[in-house]
């Protein structure tokens, strides 16, 4: 089926192209050049309307241990979101951590196509790959953790080359079916388990005497030498600790010019000026990031109300329980791999510093010049459920708007942030770059994120509307790999995505030492350890789209 | 014949996966590392492959035409059971949501206690490799541990080996309420556990005065429920010394309907409390048994609660206590009941009046022939799937052993739900 949008104003950053009238087409799942003469099966008309690529969440707690928990830990917050079936639709709940049906449908019907699992644990990929699964519509893939698991800290520690921790990094990443390699905490989360309650840059596990600088300079070697097109991605020491600013400017110095995502970096641009001691740091952060071209970030915006924050740094998220809103809350040591800490949180406009933490957010933002480096995410659900995305898009796209918003927060906060003299009002284009090409590209994604012939015809249609919350909040149209799945904010269709990974070479002799360690330490026999493809695709909903290493074969 | 090497078990719940199995056409024999749950739940013959209508055999597509017939005449259903593997929870809840039914997973009432307190105050745990590699002592609360996983103590206590332990055979392995049925928790060294016994009912008040000891507030009383305190302030002191302390227990061997859910709120604040006061503990909930585990996480990302929900309303409602099968069937609350036992011929559904649709495990039998029995094969043997252990975050691969033409359970569920479909598409 030969299908016309026309007349619509196109942001295609992936090709150069901000805002120009021009018909795009598509057939059998990928857009085509202008066909001649070939009569089209099916026209919209979109004169007045904006067209983009789909969105692509790179950073979001969609699968995985910890969302589960969160799910089951929250009860009452789902009975306030209850989501009843349609003839096309399964029924369950949203709120903070929605059901995986859910947040697919909500997903699509923001305009979004792929979301990205940042965190997950290698022994618990399998629960990552089933609950996303389980995801309608969206496109998925997911960062496997290293860096606090004790066979890692053990190599390091024996003084292991390089080129034996790539060896692992790959197995890993295969292992557990990933497109990319995050640490969360640096060492920190195995720390924990030996009773260190923090982790410096430059403090040693008590046990193995390794840094977390070193942590990072080794896994951010692995990623770059097996060609991995994601940088290391990074949760970095200290989340949410006054003063962090220090530590996170340390890690962008000490990882050396090597490629680095620091992921949700609002909770580490933390200073310790003013009568209360927390200060935004954020123009300091956004200073380096800007001189660093190595570097890119999410800002992990946070925005007021009931959420529940679930991460795989447990040393934090133990010492942030008594924050707990409501009071119960998870911490998991999780098998010498990593772990997890789940701590529901209610961010209050009224409070100074989650109204400080909300300009921090902003302020990182509308400081980094460059939209390639800089990606949406409210780290969902620990800032915010993914829902509030387009009242962040608004925030940035709307100086007047944000500047009525600032007027209503923690007066102390208002006074501690430079963001009402900050004019900057991010375009339709920087948007997309944000949301589509940059993060198209950041992941390494192949034929996605972009309009360009030989894309998939992943495709949102949104009508042009001075309140941008609105505008995103409910596109006309949503295009998965070329069907229509979204009609005026609501689902239509549904459909499966596809799961995307990457395949980097190993020594398979490497597989030796690991099944005597698995033998002797583990639980699990290392043959059962590893997923095997139609664990993925067996049910004939799922599927594997491998990308391209830099400088490898498929 | 064929000899299958590494083979993980979904029966004792605590995921050993070094078994060795020789299969002989239909017949299974575990050679290796069985034991006393696991051998004779892989080496249980087939029965019945045909369906059958009322205990005459029928074809699959009559059996399934039937059943969905039976669903699409009832107001409220009730799916019990619910033990199965990742693609029949799946299928199952499909199906659920399209009748409105209650879903139930047979072992609720007993993970009841668990989530009760998680959903209050939530917890400190942990998983069994940290056991293996960390634990230095272990306090059982309430439970006969080789009853439920005979093998947990030779696989996760009694280690050879040990990464951050000098000498695994030295850990301190403690009893409180329940004494142990066997020798397992006798050190290779010989050392026996230390044993504190109590009854069920009592559990809540030792475990609060054990709490008490821990934050260090004084009690005046000597004993209590008949433990002496002293024995509990020694038991305070090991959980604070220790480098990594674990506190195990299995919900439904607390007891049901005695407020057994206030032993674990106690026990996992109590290692909050450790933890807070410098020392790490953590607690290790035991289950994983008859898909339980399964049940509630597949039930977990799918509607958000655990399982025991109620799809009447068109979306998924929790109540602990409401949506109980049980006590459905015994209110007449239910119109129909389908039992789902991949696992275990011996569960057999509740005998009630009303029709019953059973996908069951071939083999099963029955003191009433149900109006549809379909029989299934096992997740794990006849085909594989996905189930998860006790820790509640390894989820193993189960691997088909032998190919005896069984339908899985997620097979015949999402054939009643097109079944179902189609007759509503018909009226």
């Amino acid at each position: 089926m030969l299908i016309k949008l026309t007349g619509g104003k196109v942001y295609d950053p992936a090709s150069g192209i901000a805002g120009v009238v021009q018909e795009v087409y598509f057939q059998d799942g990928r857009i085509i050049d202008t066909p001649k003469e070939v009569p089209v099966d099916k026209e919209y008309d979109c004169r007045g309307k904006v067209i983009m690529s789909g969105a692509i969440d790179m950073h979001t707690h969609i699968g995985g241990g910890k969302g589960n928990i969160a799910r089951t830990m929250l009860p009452e917050d789902h009975r306030q979101d209850p989501v009843p079936r349609t003839h096309i639709t399964r029924s369950g709940n949203g709120h903070a951590m929605p059901s995986t049906y859910v947040t697919g449908y909500r997903y699509a019907e923001m305009g979004y196509t792929a979301g990205f699992e940042p965190a997950v644990l290698p022994i618990n990929a399998r629960q990552a790959h089933m609950e996303m699964a389980d995801i309608p519509i969206l496109d998925k893939g997911g960062y496997v953790m290293l860096g606090s698991d004790d066979y890692f800290l053990r190599m390091l520690t024996a003084k292991k080359d390089q080129k034996a921790i790539n060896d692992y990094v790959a197995f890993t990443i295969n292992a557990a079916k990933a497109i990319g390699v995050k640490v969360v905490n640096p060492g920190g989360i195995n720390a924990f388990k030996f009773n260190q309650r923090k982790l410096d840059l430059d403090e040693q596990n008590s046990h193995y005497g390794v840094t977390p600088r070193q942590i990072l300079q080794v896994l951010a070697t692995a990623v770059k030498e097996l060609g991995i097109s994601h940088p290391l991605h990074v949760h970095g020491c200290n989340l949410g600790v006054p003063g962090n600013i220090q530590t996170t400017l340390d890690t962008i110095q000490g990882i050396g010019g090597l490629p680095m995502h620091l992921t949700h970096i609002q909770f580490h641009s933390y200073g310790t000026e003013g009568d209360l001691k927390f200060s935004s740091g954020a123009a300091q952060i956004a200073e380096a990031v800007n001189k660093n071209k190595n570097i890119t970030i999410d800002v992990g915006q946070i925005l007021f109300g009931q959420t529940v924050t679930a991460s795989g740094d447990n040393m934090r998220q133990y010492a942030n329980h008594k924050f707990a809103s409501p009071n119960k809350w998870v911490c998991m040591d999780i098998e010498c791999d990593a772990g997890c800490g789940v701590v529901p949180f209610k961010y209050r406009d009224q409070n100074f510093v989650n109204a400080l933490q909300w300009a921090i957010g902003l302020e990182t933002f509308l400081l980094v010049d460059d939209p390639w480096r800089i990606f949406l995410t409210t780290d969902h659900p620990n800032g915010a459920p993914f829902t509030s995305y387009p009242h962040l898009i608004r925030l940035l796209m709307d100086r007047t708007f944000r500047n009525e918003m600032l007027a209503t927060i923690h007066p102390q906060a208002q006074l501690m942030t430079t963001l009402g003299s900050i004019t900057r009002e991010y375009t339709l284009d920087e948007i997309a770059i944000m949301t589509r090409a940059g993060a198209a590209k950041l992941i390494g994604l192949k034929e996605r994120g972009g309009l360009a012939p030989g894309y998939w015809a992943d495709i949102t249609v949104y009508t042009d509307n001075a309140n941008r919350e609105a505008m995103f909040e409910k596109p006309d149209y949503v295009f998965k790999d070329g069907e229509l799945v979204v009609v005026d904010g609501k689902v239509v269709m549904t459909k499966w995505g596809t799961t995307h990974i990457v395949r980097p070479d190993f020594d398979p002799s490497v597989e030796k030492d690991l099944q005597s360690y698995f033998d002797r330490y583990l639980t699990m026999k290392l043959g059962n350890f590893k997923i095997s493809d139609d664990e993925i695709t067996e049910d004939g909903r799922g599927s594997l789209t491998v990308h391209p290493t830099v400088g490898g074969a498929v | 014949m064929t000899v299958f090497t590494e083979v993980p078990s979904p029966f004792c719940g605590v995921g050993t996966d070094d078994l060795t199995i020789q299969v002989d056409g239909l017949t299974v024999k575990v050679t290796a590392y069985g034991c006393a749950v696991n051998s004779p739940a892989f080496e249980q013959a087939i029965g019945d492959t045909s369906p059958k209508i009322a205990g005459k055999t029928v074809s699959l597509q009559e059996a399934v035409s039937k059943a969905a017939c039976l669903l699409a005449d009832s107001k409220q259903s009730v799916m019990g059971g619910c033990a199965t593997d990742v693609n029949g929870m799946r299928a199952l809840l499909s199906l659920a949501d399209r009748c409105g039914a209650v879903v139930d997973n047979m072992n609720f009432t007993a993970a009841r206690n668990n989530f009760l307190a998680l959903q209050d105050s939530g917890w400190m745990n942990t998983t069994l490799a940290e056991v293996k590699n960390r634990c230095d002592v272990l306090l059982v609360v309430g439970t006969d541990v080789e009853s439920f996983a005979p093998r947990f103590f030779e696989r996760y206590i009694w280690s050879q080996d040990a990464m951050f332990l000098d000498n695994p055979h030295q850990r301190d392995v403690i009893y409180l309420g329940k004494s142990p049925s066997g020798s397992a928790s006798l050190s290779p060294e010989g050392k026996p556990a230390t044993v504190l016994t109590c009854v069920n009912e009592a559990l809540p008040e030792v475990v609060l005065a054990l709490r008490a000891l821990v934050k260090g507030k004084p009690i005046q009383a000597l004993d209590v429920c008949g433990i002496a305190i002293a024995d509990l302030q020694s038991i305070a002191d090991k959980l604070k010394a220790a480098k990594y302390g674990v506190v195990t227990w299995a919900a439904g061997a607390l007891g049901v309907d005695n407020h057994a859910e206030l032993t674990v709120q106690t026990v996992s604040e109590m290692i909050k409390d450790i933890n807070d006061k410098g020392t790490r503990c953590s607690g290790l909930p035991l289950a994983g048994k008859e898909g339980d585990l399964t049940a509630n996480q597949v039930c977990g990302w799918t509607t958000g609660y655990p399982a025991r929900v109620r799809f009447a309303k068109g979306y998924p409602e929790y109540d602990p206590f409401l949506y109980d099968s049980k006590t459905m069937l015994a209110n007449g609350e239910a119109d129909t009941l389908v039992w789902v036992q991949a696992f275990n011929v011996n569960a057999t559904p509740p005998v009630s009046d009303i029709p019953t649709i059973v996908i069951g495990r071939s083999g099963m039998t029955f003191t009433k022939e149900p109006d549809v029995f379909i029989p299934v094969g096992t997740p794990g043997i006849d085909h594989a799937g996905h189930a998860y252990r006790t820790d509640n975050v390894v989820a193993i691969r189960l691997k088909k052993l032998r190919d005896s033409g069984l339908p899985s359970t997620a097979d015949v569920l999402t054939a009643i739900e097109l079944a179902l479909q189609e007759q509503n598409h018909v009226n």
